[in-house]
């Protein structure tokens, strides 16, 4: 099994894509000009970039002109009043919105190092959704064994090689913090499971094929604090492995697991940044009156 | 909420209790009138017949003297006829359901055929005896034999087999669908893994449901010519030999469970409508083995189904 990346790899050469970090919302999009060299606080390079997107369900523009950069191996949040588009953006990034009819994507958002843009139309959207895992609000198991659900997305690779799986099972679930729970039950139901560990199953289902990107769209808010602080832990975990967008309406979750934190206001991005300055040291009143909670 | 006004609420509470016990009993009425009605025929016929269920009676062909007859072409035939209708009608309508629901494009040619599909589900059995006889008898030149009944028969229900799976596809929640898709699953992918296995259980049902309708099919049955008394058995679908299987059976005439009752209620003497008694019996028990084995599957299949 080659992995999609390597392959892209081989094919191209990376191009240089890191950017400055007060320039990263404004001037996004010209972050894949060759000539944008420069780094962004400790050198962080950049994993995907959001140019001018702007996306319609039918006739309604539900995000515009979106640009923004998704730092490598980093947690990027996407906070925001609901219904601001959030979750429209997200799913973008593993082409989600393809499976219904009448959705439109204008712009690009390109993964690096082969700046593939993921919304032409030529990419195919299953390309796509191997390079880069979902996991969801409510966590959604498939109604299999716990081993069927974390072997699955390495059976539609082609996989056959039993041992071969079972390493990438036992690795994944390692990985999702799963493993010694159900280290003993990997052949009974998913189901059985308890919400937080289904929601780290589907977590392992996301890391057994190793994505560059993984996308999190509210993950805790069908979990009580326990299982929400695992969940967390485990994102802080995953952050030196794997480029991490998360959605999540919880501020103080946002500001324990993120490093770059986006503020979506009516389909609009208001303000990008680092964590710490967004909370600390927002540019813009909206966005302070949001994270203070005197909005939204 | 002051104290003075408790007993008010209390008289309220009461009333309100009264209105449900009406409904309570009304609902209890009504289902009591089914459920006695068809208790009260399944016993007649029971008690009716019930001298003629003996072993001998499903070993004999049927015969001039009612004593002697029996309904062993009859069962015979009307399993095969089933066999003919589950293969024919299963793989059709479990495609057509999953295509229309999974691949089909929405458009207005998808809407029309929707609403045909739905349509076709009530359109009377005889009209499709009609039919078959034109085409399948004639044109095709199958004959009037346990391959036109079984396709005939497969054709009135395939409108429940497709309805059947629909529902059952529409049944799995989206989050479940996103889920394969999100990692990466092509649609054939996500149909063989998911939709397919996921839904069986429903589609059971619906196949099964179909197929005791079926069973007591008699309009569309007599009208490609089934006959009505017929004291032989077509040739046996399996062998001792190689290759095992034959296919000649299809070719033979046969007749038909209902077709035999019908056969026997028509005639004048008493003896024979005992015979007709027994026959419905069996009928009956066997429809209701079939739907005994739909419920089966609903709780044991379905119960590691769930999300
Ligand atoms: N399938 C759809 N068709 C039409 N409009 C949609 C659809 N899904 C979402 N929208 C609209 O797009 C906008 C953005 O929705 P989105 O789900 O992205 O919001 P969100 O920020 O994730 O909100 P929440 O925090 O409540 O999850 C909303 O106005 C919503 O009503
Ligand atoms: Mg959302």
């Amino acid at each position: 099994m080659v992995s999609v990346a390597t392959m892209r790899m081989s094919e191209q050469t990376a191009a240089d894509t890191q950017v400055q970090p007060d320039a990263a919302a404004g001037a996004a999009r010209s972050l894949n000009s060759p000539e944008t060299t420069a780094r962004i606080g400790s050198g962080v390079p950049v994993k995907a970039s959001v140019e001018n997107f702007s996306f319609y369900y039918g006739d309604f523009k539900a995000l515009k002109s979106i640009s923004m950069p998704v730092h490598e191996k980093r947690v990027t949040a996407l906070i925001g009043p609901s219904g601001c588009g959030k979750s429209t953006l997200l799913r973008t990034f593993n082409r989600m919105h393809d499976l219904y009819p009448g959705n439109r994507y204008e712009g690009t958002i390109r993964l690096h190092p082969d700046n593939t843009n993921l919304l032409d139309p030529a990419v195919d959207p299953i390309e796509v959704r191997m390079r880069i895992g979902m996991v969801f609000q409510k966590p959604n198991p498939f109604p299999k064994s716990i081993y069927e659900n974390v072997a699955y997305g390495l059976r539609i690779r082609g996989e056959r090689n039993r041992s071969a799986i079972d390493d990438q099972v036992r690795e994944a679930l390692r990985g999702a913090a799963l493993w010694s729970e159900v280290e003993h039950r990997l052949h009974d139901p998913a189901t059985a499971l308890s919400g937080g560990q289904q929601q780290r199953l589907c977590i392992a289902r996301c890391l057994a094929t190793q994505p560059e990107v993984l996308l999190f769209d509210e993950p805790t808010s069908a979990l009580d604090p326990i299982a929400t602080a695992s969940i967390e832990e485990l994102i802080h975990e995953l952050r030196d492995k794997v480029t991490i967008l998360i959605v999540t309406h919880n501020m103080q979750q946002a500001a324990r697991v993120s490093d770059y934190t986006a503020y979506m206001y009516l389909g609009e991005l208001m303000e990008f940044g680092e964590t710490n300055q967004i909370f600390v040291n927002p540019t813009r009143k909206e966005t302070e009156d949001y994270i203070t909670g005197r909005f939204g | 909420m002051k104290a003075e006004d408790i007993p008010l609420i209390r008289k309220i509470i009461r009333r309100n209790k009264r209105l449900e016990l009406l409904f309570a009993v009304a609902g209890l009425v009504a289902l009591l009138i089914g459920v006695l009605t068809f208790v009260a025929l399944f016993a007649q016929m029971a008690f009716a017949g019930w001298e003629r269920i003996t072993p001998e009676f499903f070993t004999n062909f049927p015969s001039r003297r009612a004593a002697q007859a029996g309904i062993l072409s009859a069962w015979v035939g009307s399993l095969l006829v089933m066999l003919v209708t589950a293969v024919s009608a299963v793989p059709l309508g479990v495609a057509s359901g999953i295509y229309l629901e999974e691949y089909a494009p929405k458009n207005l040619l998808t809407d029309i055929i929707e609403i045909n599909v739905t349509n076709l589900a009530g359109v009377p059995s005889i009209v499709y005896g009609l039919l078959a006889l034109g085409v399948f008898v004639y044109t095709f030149g199958f004959g009037q034999s346990i391959l036109s009944a079984g396709l005939t028969l497969g054709l009135l229900i395939l409108p429940v087999v497709i309805v059947a799976t629909r529902e059952s596809i529409r049944s799995i929640p989206l989050h479940i669908r996103e889920a394969a898709y999100g990692l990466g699953a092509t649609r054939w992918q996500v149909t063989r893994d998911h939709i397919v296995p996921y839904s069986l259980p429903g589609i059971m049902t619906g196949v099964i449901i179909g197929m005791s309708r079926a069973i007591g099919e008699t309009a569309p049955i007599i009208t490609i010519g089934a006959l009505t008394f017929i004291a032989f058995l077509p040739e046996s679908p399996v062998g001792p030999e190689f290759p095992w299987v034959n296919f000649e059976w299809l070719t033979s005439g046969f007749t038909v469970m209902p077709i035999q009752m019908f056969n026997w209620t028509s005639r004048p003497e008493e003896a024979f409508q005992q015979n007709a008694a027994a026959a419905g019996f069996i009928l009956v028990l066997m429809t209701l083995a079939m739907n005994a084995v739909s419920i089966w599957i609903r709780y044991h299949v379905r119960k590691d189904i769930k999300w």
